[in-house]
């Protein structure tokens, strides 16, 4: 109940915050250039392409919508209201990180057009582009639970943001260390990277090792993000 | 109501509170008195479950912070220091959003009631970010006393309003008595003579007087003094005082004015004005000095050795 009612506040928020909504369109404008760019130019019936640059998108989208969750209530002192309101830290972190979640998806859903007008114009292979909006969905949740551990360690939105993105980017780019050597040690990084485990989304394949990847990452900075703010009560 | 045991707090290496009791009775208003940094805010954090306890007990209506803490905040209404609210939120919104999350029922009435407590109608639908400091710390007040909470516990509730606010907020937390047990902290002295039944005097982390504002003026009262002004004296009127038998200490204040100080004994202000008469110094005043809740503070917290 109440990670409903913090949800639908900081949704609220969200909807009345203009750093939002250009983001949102920044992401929604690049996306479907680059929609057009594979359907009318490439002539390609498919997402795939649509979905890899999404997902880079959302390494710079997330950190935006994520900075001012709890790095802001740090810094004008509501957190110490919050503490003192008979709600749990977990319900804080759930309310606010489905918030982020759901605002997202709302940034998403436009992105339907372009199905319909495949469909209109073509014939896409539909459970494909279902597999590559898992992938896509999946990311965004595991980007803003660490963007949420960010804006929970951090002083201030900003560093929470920077933070985030290199974090994200060391991340995105620790594979190649591995990549090329199979068979070093470095290979372990390969498991790591996020490209590795969206690259099979993208192009329709679901892999339980992808989704438990995602979801445990998820998880695990939203159950560190707790522990973050339980922190903060002891000083 | 509240029962604080052998209280002890760490920041790290930095001892805030040292072994620390005391208790508040139900519907009693305590007031918490001491020089900045003396743990007054530290105190209250720890009454509110904000920040757990270093060592010791304490519990709020039978409930420990530490281990049934949100038992503890759902008895609690809490008015931090820095008045901290949502400034994108107009009164009403932020006050729906309090309410929701303490799950006041049912929630319009209690807040329209609690607007017409203290006096926020007209303010319900403007933004906070928009207000005034000494509306934006009603909003503050609103907010701690919405669900009705057992304990009101304000930090610093007067800091920083002009004495018209000062004087409005004071009237709605001596409203609050009888009703619901309330710790305020302050460093203005007055405000505790005027609200509270009982006073902490809090200083480096450990209480130093514990009594009503009455009693403990009182306290320091032992001797007598009093305050004498003539037209005019010779040089030597100080050692003349002095060597009145019940006198214990003469101070010259500046000319013609002294502080004299008794053994006590009330027969020593005829002595005074006697000799005042005989030697003709023209006698102009001649009263007691009542003790003010300044100079029990002053005394125990050790900053009148330093004023000298």
């Amino acid at each position: 109940m109440n990670i409903v009612i913090i949800t639908r506040r900081e949704l609220t928020t969200f909807f009345l915050s203009p750093i939002a909504y250009v983001a949102g369109a920044i992401f929604l404008f690049v996306t479907g250039l680059f929609f057009y760019f594979t359907v009318a130019v490439d002539g390609q019936a498919g997402l795939g392409q649509v979905f890899s640059i999404m997902a880079v998108m959302l390494l710079l989208l997330a950190p935006i919508l994520t900075m001012r969750l709890l790095a802001a209530e740090t810094q004008s002192g509501t957190l110490e209201l919050l503490f003192t309101l008979p709600i749990r830290n977990a319900e804080i972190v759930v309310g606010k990180f489905m918030a982020a979640f759901l605002f997202f998806l709302a940034i998403l859903t436009p992105t339907a057009l372009y199905v319909f007008i495949l469909t209109w114009f073509g014939s896409p292979y539909l459970p494909a582009i279902i597999v590559g909006y898992m992938g896509l969905i999946l990311l965004a949740a595991m980007l803003l639970s660490i963007g949420l551990l960010a804006s929970a360690i951090a002083a201030n939105q900003f560093v929470a943001a920077t933070a985030t993105i290199v974090t994200v980017a060391a991340v995105w780019i620790i594979g190649s260390l591995g990549l090329p050597y199979t068979d070093t040690p470095g290979a372990g990084f390969g498991y790591l990277t996020i490209q590795e485990h969206l690259t099979y989304f993208m192009v329709g394949l679901i892999n339980v090792t992808d989704i438990i990847y995602f979801i445990s990452i998820t998880v695990a900075a939203l159950f560190l993000t707790t522990r973050v703010l339980e922190l903060r009560r002891w000083h | 109501m509240i029962n604080v045991q052998n209280l002890t707090k760490y920041y790290g290496p930095k001892m805030a509170l040292n072994d620390v009791s005391f208790h508040v009775d139900r519907r009693e208003i305590l007031g918490f008195l001491g020089p900045n940094g003396a743990g007054k805010t530290t105190t209250m954090r720890i009454l509110t479950a904000f920040t757990p306890p270093s060592a010791g007990i304490v519990k709020v209506d039978g409930y420990d912070v530490f281990t049934h803490s949100l038992e503890v905040r759902r008895q609690i209404g809490y008015l931090p220091e820095s008045v901290p609210l949502y400034l994108d939120m107009t009164v009403r919104e932020y006050l729906d959003y309090a309410a929701a999350l303490r799950q006041v029922s049912p929630a319009d009435k209690r807040i329209s009631r609690t607007l017409e407590q203290v006096d926020l109608e007209a303010w319900a639908g403007t933004r906070i970010g928009k207000l005034p400091r000494g509306i934006r710390r009603r909003v503050g007040i609103a907010q701690a006393i919405l669900h009705n909470p057992a304990v009101v516990i304000l930090d610093e509730p007067t800091l920083g309003l002009d004495p018209k606010q000062i004087m409005d907020i004071r009237r709605f937390i001596r409203d609050l008595s009888g009703e619901h047990t309330v710790i305020l902290s302050t460093n203005i002295l007055s405000e505790v003579e005027q609200l509270c039944n009982r006073v902490l005097i809090i200083n480096k982390g450990r209480i130093v007087a514990e009594d009503t504002p009455a009693r403990l003026i009182a306290r320091l009262e032992g001797g007598e003094r009093i305050r004498l002004q003539t037209q005019h004296t010779p040089p030597q009127a100080l050692d003349m005082l002095q060597a009145l038998p019940p006198v214990a200490r003469v101070q010259k204040i500046q000319n013609n004015v002294f502080e004299i100080e008794f053994i006590a004994d009330s027969e020593c202000r005829t002595m005074v004005a006697e000799l005042v008469v005989q030697q003709g110094w023209g006698l102009l005043e001649l009263r007691a000095i009542d003790a003010s809740l300044e100079d029990v503070f002053l005394e125990l917290t050790g900053e009148s050795e330093k004023q000298g």
